[in-house]
């Protein structure tokens, strides 16, 4: 069998999800505490994904990133960066994709916690990130775990932009769900049968880890 | 030595109104705003602790200038030296007593003071639980010692004994005297509870709809006397009874019940829920309404 797809998609999600949690958590933080009037446009934005089908999305990054538009060749020419059908493009527009599943986790768990607490650590002379970092995120590790599993599980189950940027390249952009729609179209019945139970399973596992984990098995492991 | 001048427009039940106080603390005094809710008593020591911005004014913190609105001067929070008890403790869940302690000290000479600390509030035994298995009168010890462990000069209390029964806020009463006057700080409580406010207080400013009604000893503000001779004592009226030309009346005391049988005329405009101030000298008892 061919492990290339299953294997190039979880690098593709392990990648998606660090730097969702790089881009996520400030967002989410500014988000959850923001007092600007125009916080309602950016998180609809950021709820987008949610509702658009997929293919509106890659079909607007391939305009963006393609060489022959002016932001694609900007790239192209100075920073020597192909974003379309290459693994970087699909890193950018998974990022983007699963952007919701991040940050709407941690946004709702910070919004959650007292104002006191924030509070008290200021009176207490530690500075926004100290905060952040000290008393804040630790105390949402639940919503910390359910950002990360869904934005992975999410970025392994996507296929419409995958499709629409990535094209099939063998080893660069040709992840699982595209394997299988490739091996079904030639009647490989088998290898797409492989395909689909392993995403089957491993997808089924990590939900089903976020449930028993948020539902007190957290509390024993992770106290 | 605390100026505190300042105003803020604030959004009450029945419309919006100015908060205005001009008040002078002296260090070691102990402070109580009292008032009715939505008064802006949480909403002053919120200012004081740079939680909360004033419209204008000035805060003055022992020569430092924390806020001036002509200077353009507003501390953060981080930059201003002060403790502070929230109404909900707001102890860190995921940190031990202990390390709730050790968050707050800032060097090793603080780090030192958190044993000292964990005797004076008695929470030996629970140093290494977590706020959440602790009783309200627990945590509230434990936000008490944390907001001492950078020794500041001055303690603010949001309300932090309201939610507890009789007999433990009692105690707590007196672990908050024993705080005070052990490393002299000056105390601004925010509470509506008369026994406390007789019982630590030096100085009570009575806020009514962000005004300043008067400002004085509990004595002065509650029972309009220039000098306190007589004992006093703060209780709630549980029953009223007629025997014949007298009236006898039973009021609770803290715990306890005090039952007196005395002339109607001194008591007709007394109800059953009244609080009231019993003050006994050598002749006499009588009995006023708050």
């Amino acid at each position: 069998m061919n492990w290339e797809p299953l294997i190039l998609t979880f690098e593709l999600a392990t990648v998606t999800t660090l730097i969702l949690l790089v881009v996520g958590i400030p967002l989410a933080y500014w988000l959850a505490f923001t007092r600007w009037r125009g916080k309602a446009v950016l998180e609809t934005l950021v709820s987008m994904p949610l509702v658009l089908p997929p293919t509106v999305l890659g079909f607007y990054f391939l305009l963006a990133f393609s060489p022959s538009n002016a932001f694609g060749a900007w790239l192209d020419e100075w920073l020597g960066i192909q974003l379309v059908f290459s693994f970087t493009g699909l890193v950018l527009a998974s990022v983007l994709y699963s952007l919701p599943f991040m940050v709407h986790p941690i946004q709702a768990g910070l919004s959650g916690l007292s104002p006191s607490l924030r509070e008290a650590a200021y009176v207490l002379g530690k500075s926004r990130w100290q905060t952040l970092r000290l008393v804040l995120l630790p105390n949402i590790k639940p919503a910390l775990l359910s950002g990360v599993v869904l934005s992975f599980a999410h970025t392994i189950g996507e296929f419409g932009v995958v499709l629409m940027i990535g094209g099939n390249i063998p080893g660069q952009t040709r992840v699982a769900s595209i394997a299988i729609y490739d091996e079904v179209e030639t009647l490989n019945y088998a290898a797409a049968n492989f395909y689909s139970g392993v995403l089957f399973a491993i997808t089924f596992a990590i939900l089903l880890l976020v449930y028993l984990t948020n539902g007190g098995l957290q509390k024993r492991l992770w106290p | 030595m605390i100026e505190l001048q300042i105003q803020k427009e604030l959004q009450g039940a029945k419309g919006p109104f100015v908060l205005e106080l001009d008040l002078a603390i002296k260090s070691g005094q102990f402070w109580t705003m009292y008032g009715p809710s939505g008064a802006g008593k949480t909403t002053t020591i919120r200012m004081l602790a740079g939680l909360m911005n004033p419209d204008r004014g000035r805060i003055v913190v022992r020569g430092e200038v924390w806020y001036d609105s002509e200077q353009k001067i507003n501390r953060s929070p981080q930059q201003r030296s002060l403790g502070m008890v929230f109404q909900d403790y707001a102890l860190f869940p995921h940190l031990t007593v202990e390390q709730n302690l050790t968050f707050a000290s800032r060097n090793s000479e603080e780090k030192g003071r958190i044993p000292g600390l964990i005797d004076l509030m008695e929470l030996g035994t629970l140093r290494n639980q977590k706020p959440g298995r602790l009783s309200g009168g627990q945590q509230q010890r434990v936000a008490l010692a944390r907001a001492l462990v950078q020794q500041p000069p001055l303690l603010l209390l949001d309300e932090p004994l309201s939610a507890l029964d009789h007999k433990t806020r009692v105690r707590l009463q007196d672990y908050l005297l024993e705080a005070h006057r052990k490393y002299e700080l000056c105390t601004i409580l925010v509470s509506h509870d008369l026994g406390e406010v007789f019982k630590l207080s030096d100085r009570v400013a009575l806020l009514e709809n962000g005004k300043v009604r008067r400002v004085g000893t509990p004595g002065e503000v509650f029972l309009g006397e220039s000098e306190e001779l007589s004992l006093q004592i703060v209780g709630t009226v549980l029953r009223i009874e007629e025997q014949g030309p007298n009236i006898q009346i039973r009021v609770q005391i803290q715990g306890s019940l005090w039952q007196s049988t005395l002339p109607f005329a001194d008591i007709k405009d007394l109800r059953v829920g009244d609080r009231v101030v019993l003050y006994a000298d050598q002749q006499h008892t009588q009995i006023r309404k708050v």
